[in-house]
């Protein structure tokens, strides 16, 4: 056993003293997490966790009720972690703003928007107008959450407009109110669906039986590129083998009194700590830098370990099956970037092909985000058992897959 | 005197390649064994087969007495292996890379770094300890890796071809640390295809050929095989056929054997000072020009060419 602590430990060290896998390992998932980052606007504002204090610029030029309504709701209680809602005097001041990145979108309700929806007493309807919003393509998440927000108040006005019409329709049908009396009655009705629509409007993100939690979208890109960045990892300690094999330091273990299985085992040790290793950094780093939550630490470590395992077989397996070094190199680059599109690294699996979906499967990265996902969501052990249940299995038959691999060729020629 | 090695007609093959054909011999404890040979003579393969790497085609050899086809992890723990090429981790330290090699030989903790320092003193990289191995020259790195070999005191230590492109000191420094290991009782099976390393070395010489031990024994039971010949070396220039000239002095009466390597032909003769005059004439009607003539005393070269007709570096 402790020969294969021994090898394992060389090998980490090894590992983290070559500069060019450290760039690949380290440095390239938290540029591409920060890149990633700013452009769904996870950066935006000075948000401490999540999407947070959203600057939006506010013009309202309805001298009505409903403008009135949408700036409280942009301006309540329960959106102000949420929003930092400011007023300009025109629609050109507020797409300055935009333009010069001091706000994530602008609302700029036109005149006229309540007279278009309830008309004046005794006035024809007016000709629909419509709110324009004007967003900051550099912010698209946060754009999103207010655009969100709107389209939310805006369904409430228009169900309360309808129910208004239809009510109004039926009182004048029953003979409860003067034909005369409707366009009061009406308008009556629609500032009370004004106060309504003013109510209170929440953005959530939840998981069946479970209460509600904000998810951080770093919180899914994260884990995205450390388990693609982790295939790097698990193909480059596999090889390591065939390095070793190449460069005489394997035959040399091999005449020394350490049986083959030992070297084998200290090897696969080897890739698996490097690999913990590295993800850890990763969680640690975003966390520091990113105050990323990544949810229950041991559920987070059960399923890190579970990730490389999965990975670690995939790494033996392309070592196994390559002839020279260079080969495990060229193989373990295509499975990474292959691995990384079709695990959802780069586009959320949920907006592709359910086939696409179903061969996901067979990549650490699916299990791995899946299980990510839940315990950013506020998931422990008990939703994260699937995931890591299949990653372990997966990690076991491509070991197996790769020792009956390497027994057939020899570790050495013989 | 005990033997440390006794190799029993040892036979490897690759598929319908034949590395070596049946190769017996033995080493007594204490001595220095060199197996010498052309590059592609089966030194490496019977030192993978020694040293419990390769398994024998068939055959089997018993280091202190253990079978390394049977008992092959009792074998490891008595021998200590130089490759050929450097196998070190050269993004390690010299003392990194003694420590971990000492762990797998079952070292550890103080003895371990004491032994490390020790070794450290004797490959005389002492003050180079903490760099990385990577940073250091081709001399340095071999002599590490000799440490790495050497670090466990083996019983028996196997050098394959130590000094393969290093320059003169560094050579010179390997043999005196295989003379000093030698002294403090350690037995060595050397490797090479530098007749004078074995010469200086070798307490016996075993002459390896197409995977066949040709010839077994100490140098001067080796040299008598030639007779006491003389070996007349020819440099031609570059210019000049030295096969040509190899071809033209074969019929030449006296003239035992003739060998040409690339601007040189090795011409064995019973007496030098007679052969020579006859020689220069042969190689004037030829219309070849010899630009210098070297004369050896009978030595390992000169039977190597007596028994294969080749010179060592063919």
């Amino acid at each position: 056993m402790r020969k294969i602590l021994l090898i394992g430990f060389k090998d980490v060290t090894l590992a983290f003293r070559d500069r060019a896998a450290l760039i690949l390992m380290l440095a390239a998932p938290f540029v591409l997490t920060l890149g990633l980052g700013m452009v769904t606007g996870r950066f935006s504002g000075n948000s401490t966790s999540g999407v947070s204090d959203i600057p939006v610029v506010v013009v309202n030029q309805d001298a009505g009720d409903l403008g009135q309504a949408l700036v409280d709701v942009l301006n309540s209680a329960d959106l102000a972690d949420l929003l930092a809602p400011t007023a300009a005097g025109d629609s050109a001041a507020a797409r300055q703003a935009v333009d010069a990145d001091e706000a994530a979108i602008a609302v700029i309700i036109p005149a006229g928007f309540t007279d278009s929806i309830i008309p004046p007493q005794g006035a024809a309807a007016a000709d629909a107008v419509q709110i324009e919003l004007y967003v900051n393509p550099t912010r698209p998440t946060s754009a999103g959450v207010v655009q969100a927000v709107v389209d939310e108040y805006l369904s409430r006005v228009e169900v309360g407009r309808v129910a208004g019409t239809v009510a109004v329709t039926q009182l004048v049908a029953s003979g409860r109110i003067a034909p005369q009396a409707a366009a009061a009655a009406g308008q009556e009705l629609g500032q009370r669906q004004a106060a309504e629509a003013a109510a209170p409007i929440r953005l959530q993100a939840s998981t069946a039986g479970q209460a509600a939690q904000r998810f951080d979208v770093l919180a899914y890109l994260a884990p995205g590129m450390a388990l693609m960045f982790l295939m790097y990892t698990v193909a480059n300690g596999g090889r390591s083998l065939l390095t070793e094999r190449a460069q005489g330091t394997l035959p040399r273990l091999l005449v020394s009194p350490t049986a083959t299985a030992q070297v084998l085992a200290g090897k696969v040790f080897g890739i698996f700590l490097t690999g913990v290793a590295q993800m850890t950094i990763l969680i640690a780093g975003s966390t520091l830098l990113f105050n990323l939550q990544w949810g229950d630490p041991l559920a987070v470590a059960a399923l890190v370990g579970a990730a490389v395992v999965g990975a670690t077989g995939w790494g033996l397996l392309i070592t196994a099956i390559a002839k020279s070094p260079s080969q495990v190199s060229s193989l373990g680059s295509a499975i990474m970037l292959t691995f990384g599109i079709l695990g959802g690294s780069f586009i959320s699996l949920s907006t592709l092909p359910a086939w696409v979906q179903a061969i996901s499967k067979i990549t650490p990265n699916a299990w791995g985000l899946e299980g990510f996902t839940a315990l950013a969501l506020g998931g422990g052990l008990p939703e994260v058992a699937l995931p890591i249940a299949a990653l372990l299995v997966m990690g076991a038959v491509l070991f197996g897959a790769a020792v009956l691999l390497f027994n057939r060729q020899g570790l050495v020629q013989r | 005197m005990t033997a440390i090695l006794e190799a029993q007609n040892l036979v490897k093959h690759y598929g319908d390649v034949r590395a070596v054909t049946g190769i017996s011999f033995s080493i007594a404890a204490g001595e220095i064994f060199s197996l010498l040979g052309p590059n592609g003579a089966g030194k490496s393969t019977t030192i993978a087969m020694l040293s419990t790497l390769y398994a024998p085609t068939s055959g089997d050899a018993l280091i202190g007495g253990h079978s390394v086809t049977r008992a092959p992890m009792q074998v490891r723990g008595l021998i200590g292996v130089v490759p050929q090429d450097l196998a070190l981790y050269e993004d390690l330290t010299a003392r990194e890379n003694l420590t971990f090699w000492g762990q797998m030989y079952g070292m550890a903790g103080g003895a371990l770094k004491r032994r490390s320092d020790e070794v450290l003193a004797q490959i005389g990289l002492t003050d180079k300890a903490n760099k990385p191995v990577k940073t250091f020259s081709g001399g340095m790195k071999r002599r590490v890796n000799i440490g790495v070999g050497l670090l466990h005191k083996p019983q028996l230590l196997f050098m394959d071809e130590p000094t393969v492109g290093i320059d003169p000191q560094s050579r010179r420094a390997i043999l005196d640390m295989v003379k000093d290991l030698n002294r403090q009782g350690m037995s060595v099976l050397y490797t090479t295809h530098y007749m004078e390393e074995a010469a200086e070395l070798s307490d016996r010489v075993g002459i390896i050929d197409h995977g066949q031990l040709i010839a077994l024994g100490t140098q001067a039971e080796l040299t008598q095989q030639v007779g006491g010949h003389d070996t007349l070396r020819l440099h031609v220039g570059e210019d000049q056929n030295a096969e040509r000239l190899a071809e033209a002095l074969r019929g030449l009466p006296g003239v035992i054997q003739a060998s040409a390597t690339d601007h040189e032909v090795a011409v064995i003769v019973p007496e030098a000072a007679d052969a020579l005059a006859p020689i220069v004439a042969k190689a004037g009607e030829a219309g070849l020009k010899i630009k210098s003539v070297d004369i050896e005393e009978p030595n390992l070269e000169a039977v190597f060419l007596h028994l294969t007709g080749r010179a060592l570096r063919d």
